[in-house]
C-alpha cells in the first residue's frame, strides 16, 4: 500500500461515543477535499461506527488497525 | 437521511438527558438536521443557574446505576451540556424552549442556558419536525 500523508490526527482516545465521531466530523468540516484524517480512539464502538459515518457521509475508510484497545483509522475526505 | 430527528425531551435527569445528548450528537455527525423541544423538567435542567448541576438520574437507575454513572464521569466522559455544544457546533441542531413549560416554570429567554436557541409552540415544533420521526425522552 502506497504510503498516505495524513492531513490530521484526531486524537479521540478516553472519549466516550460518540465523540469520536463527533470530533472526526468537525475536523472533516475545515478540511478540504482529499484530505486524509487519522482517528485514534479508545472507544470500542468507534470500529462499527466510523465505517457507518463513512458510508452516511461518503468519505472513504482507507485502512483502520487496532493495537490492542486502541483503534486506528484513516479516512480520506470526499 | 434528510429528515430531521426530532426529539422531545421531558426528563429532566442527568442519565435521560446524556442519552438525548447521544443520539444528537450522532445524528449531527451523520450531517441529519436535530430539532429539540425541551418540556418541563428537562426545561428546568436548561436554566444557566442550574445545568452544570446535578440533576440526579431516573429512578431506575438505583445505587449501583448511580455508582455506574459516577465511574464515567470520573473517567471523563462528556456531560450532556458538554455534548450537545459540540453537537451544535457541528450544525444543524436546533434547541427550542416549549412556551407552556416556559410559563409552568416562571422562565424568561434570558434565564436560560445560551444552548436553548429560542421559544417556541408545539405547532412550530410539528412544523419543523416534516416527516421526520418523533422521539419522546
Amino acid at each position: 500500500m502506497p504510503v498516505v500523508e495524513i492531513t490530521q490526527t484526531v486524537d479521540a482516545r478516553g472519549l466516550s461515543c460518540p465523540l469520536p465521531i463527533v470530533r472526526t466530523a468537525q475536523a472533516a468540516r475545515t478540511l478540504p477535499s482529499g484530505a486524509v484524517i487519522e482517528l485514534i480512539a479508545t472507544d470500542a464502538g468507534s470500529i462499527k461506527d466510523v465505517a457507518a459515518w463513512c458510508k452516511a457521509t461518503g468519505n472513504e475508510l482507507i485502512d483502520q488497525s487496532s493495537d490492542g484497545a486502541v483503534y486506528r483509522f484513516v479516512i480520506r475526505r470526499k | 437521511m434528510d429528515e430531521p430527528l426530532n426529539l422531545v425531551l421531558f426528563s429532566g435527569t442527568d442519565d435521560k438527558l446524556q442519552a438525548a445528548a447521544v443520539l444528537t450528537a450522532g445524528a449531527a455527525a451523520l450531517g441529519k438536521p436535530v430539532n429539540i423541544f425541551l418540556q418541563y423538567w428537562a426545561l428546568d435542567a436548561f436554566r444557566a443557574t442550574k445545568i452544570g448541576r446535578d440533576h440526579g438520574l431516573a429512578p431506575e437507575a438505583g445505587p449501583a446505576g448511580r455508582a455506574a454513572v459516577d465511574a464515567l464521569t470520573r473517567a471523563g466522559q462528556a456531560s450532556w451540556a458538554d455534548t450537545l455544544r459540540q453537537a451544535k457546533d457541528l450544525g444543524g441542531v436546533d434547541i427550542q424552549a416549549c412556551s407552556l413549560s416556559m410559563d409552568l416554570l416562571h422562565l424568561e429567554s434570558l434565564d436560560l442556558d445560551p444552548l436553548v436557541d429560542g421559544v417556541e409552540g408545539v405547532t412550530a415544533f410539528y412544523l419543523n419536525a416534516g416527516d421526520g420521526q418523533v422521539v419522546f425522552i
